[in-house]
């Protein structure tokens, strides 16, 4: 529908605008206090002329949180959940779309279930967990009496131990294991065209072979669409990461950026805060300005 | 170049049963068309030859092999779809070699294989577009060669042509039947369209309701259809029919408005029987012409190359094809005159053919 209605026009752009400057505002300010020296930027109200210490500043938080690594280890985190929520969702949405076998329905609903308890509701049984992954299977052999009878025949004490804590994979494998990315692919998995599966069939792929040559290709618009979510999702993490890395060298941004907030007593050295709260934010919008075409499509436009 | 043996072969969903206990058999190198209405069992027929349909009971065998529980690729079965079925993010190159891909041809093969096959389909000069930038015929022309470069025993093509518009449907079947010319492997082709039908097969099956009701050439299936469901169905306009009864002295047709003097050949007297003619074989006449029936036109429909003239037969629908210059004019009178030999009995409660009467002049009647 082609309206020319110019009243009309203005007053949306002037919403529009508001809006804009609604979200922008708060960046704006963050921006100029990382630019005060300590005495401009804890002045009341704050000078929204920008000063001129923006670069000493940056260099300062970079200095002080140890951001190289800090970054990186954000990185590597973000990054290994974003690829592996990916794969894990296009293959458990494979299976659940695909193939009929027993259970398949109640597999569903386990993943279903698994919306309604994120990482927060279940952070106690999920730390017991990365802290010992083979726990669950100790206490099973336990209660069956398994590692008695191997005790007693063998002489060998069974106590299994595999821990995570202050590890990559144990920062990112307990974020990668929820359900959105699995419904994502199997509404896109739905749209795809029984016959090109049958096509396939006749040319003789067997089903790995569909999914990586087929319906991989198909939903790199998905893929993009998760990818990018995920990482932010993963970078803005908080609490799990506070919770494992004890140790500084497995740390992340997010929770070092805490370093740099003033504590009581301390300094009030809030542009230093804001400078490093600039750098920690820069990664993720990178990545969404180079994904931001892919993402679109693969949220909104179905490719036919 | 194989045999196919369909032996009692049916299909279930749940419940239901869509294909009821199929005997067929597909010599190697023929040209077959099943043909029949939509949802009358053909295509879920020819799935289960590909393999893509569990066989729910009887066997199926290729080359005297029995495939049931083979998987597709196992049974040397190529097969064009109806939407082509083309992977959209694959070139035209490599959708016509990817079976080979996955085969393991090794690339130089491959391309000589996909050029050669694209010579054929004179798809040289898109080999490297998408199907996206394909016009339908392309498409189409692209379905057919994937199908091509295996070099299949059987093809089996599920209604390929239904998705094209009416001048490349005719220009393409010409060019299906050119290649299986070439190839001369078995082929299988489901349709619903009786042209294509007709026009494709060295062999016609006309299915309805999840059965065989006719196996024959196309010309055998028109000129003496076996029940009045391939009757009807086959030809178009389709067949005219009247029901009627036997009589001591012949038939009576419409309630006995109309009579038919035929001879009844054993049918006791009151049997129903439906007498069938088709438009083609009806000749228009002058009105109280000796041994014509009288009919009021409904409607004219002219065709270029002749007419369907549509008449009221005392409320019966009953159509003519007609290319003489008789020019009726809605409202008007004509005869209606037939030889006998063009009459078809059929059993009114089973519908199957009735080859007992021999059919003399019908008589003017009233």
């Amino acid at each position: 529908m082609v309206e020319r209605t110019p009243f009309l026009n203005l007053f949306t752009h002037v919403i529009l605008f508001v809006g804009f400057v609604f979200c922008i505002a708060p960046f704006v300010i963050v921006a100029i206090a990382a630019s005060h020296n300590i005495k401009d930027v804890n002045d009341v109200p704050m000078s929204l002329l920008p000063g001129s210490d923006f670069w000493i500043n940056i260099q300062t938080a970079w200095t002080t949180a140890d951001l190289g690594p800090k970054l990186l280890n954000s990185f590597i985190m973000a990054f290994g959940v974003a690829a592996g929520k990916v794969i894990i969702s296009a293959l458990t949405a494979f299976s659940i779309v695909y193939f009929r076998y027993p259970g398949r329905t109640f597999i569903f609903w386990l993943i279903f279930v698994t919306l309604m308890l994120p990482l927060e509701v279940r952070i106690v049984p999920t730390y017991a967990v990365v802290a010992n992954v083979l726990e669950p299977y100790q206490t099973i052999m336990d209660l069956t009496g398994l590692s008695w009878l191997i005790e007693k025949v063998s002489g060998v004490h069974v106590a299994l131990n595999l821990g995570m804590l202050n590890s990559y994979p144990g920062l990112i494998l307990p974020l990668i294991a929820t359900a959105t990315g699995t419904f994502l692919y199997r509404q896109f998995f739905l749209t795809v065209p029984d016959e090109l599966t049958e096509a396939a069939r006749m040319d003789g792929a067997g089903p790995l072979r569909f999914f990586i040559d087929v319906l991989l290709p198909l939903s790199r618009n998905n893929m993009a669409a998760l990818g990018t979510i995920m990482f932010l999702w993963a970078w803005n993490q908080y609490l799990w990461p506070l919770l494992i890395t004890t140790d500084q060298s497995h740390a992340t941004a997010v929770t070092e950026l805490k370093q740099l907030i003033p504590n009581v007593g301390g300094a009030p050295e809030w542009h230093i805060a804001m400078a490093g709260t600039l750098i920690i934010m820069l990664p993720p919008m990178i990545v969404v300005v180079l994904m931001q075409r892919w993402f679109v499509r693969g949220l909104i436009a179905t490719e036919k | 170049m194989a045999s196919i043996a369909l032996r009692g072969v049916k299909k279930n969903y749940g419940k239901t049963q869509v294909v009821h206990g199929v005997d067929l058999d597909f010599a190697s190198g023929e040209f077959v068309v099943i043909l029949g209405p939509s949802g009358c069992g053909k295509s879920t027929l020819l799935r289960m030859i590909a393999g893509l349909e569990e066989i729910s009971d009887g066997t199926i065998a290729i080359d005297g092999t029995v495939v049931n529980k083979l998987e597709p690729r196992e049974r040397g079965c190529a097969m064009v779809f109806q939407n082509y079925a083309l992977y959209p993010h694959m070139s035209v190159a490599q959708n016509i070699g990817y079976s080979l891909k996955v085969a393991g041809i090794p690339v130089a093969e491959r391309t000589k294989r996909i050029q050669a096959v694209a010579r054929t389909l004179e798809l040289e000069h898109l080999l490297d577009r998408k199907p996206m930038a394909l016009s339908g015929g392309q498409r189409q022309r692209v379905a057919m060669g994937r199908a091509m470069i295996r070099e299949p025993k059987v093809f089996l093509f599920d209604e390929p042509l239904s998705n094209l518009d009416a001048k490349l449907r005719v220009q393409m079947r010409s060019e299906i039947r050119k290649l299986h010319r070439r190839l001369s492997a078995t082929s299988v082709f489901v349709t619903h369209d009786q042209v294509e039908a007709m026009t494709l097969a060295d062999r016609l099956v006309v299915m309805n309701g999840g059965r065989v009701e006719q196996v024959g050439t196309p010309a055998e299936v028109y000129s003496r259809p076996a029940s009045r469901f391939v009757a009807t169905f086959v030809g178009a306009p389709a067949m005219n029919m009247l029901e009627g009864e036997v009589t001591l002295d012949g038939l009576s047709l419409l309630g006995g408005s109309r009579k038919l003097g035929v001879s009844r050949a054993g049918l006791p007297v009151g049997s129903k029987v439906a007498v069938g003619i088709r438009p083609e074989a009806v000749r228009l006449v002058a009105p109280k012409t000796p041994s014509a029936l009288e009919a009021t036109v409904d409607l004219v429909e002219e065709l270029g190359a002749g007419r369907v003239i549509y008449v009221d037969l005392d409320g019966a629908p009953f159509s003519v094809v007609t290319s003489e210059t008789v020019h009726p004019a809605p409202g008007n009178t004509v005869g209606l005159q037939f030889a006998e030999g063009d009459l078809h009995f059929f059993s009114s409660e089973t519908g199957s053919r009735l080859d007992v009467f021999k059919a003399s002049v019908p008589e003017p009647a009233l």
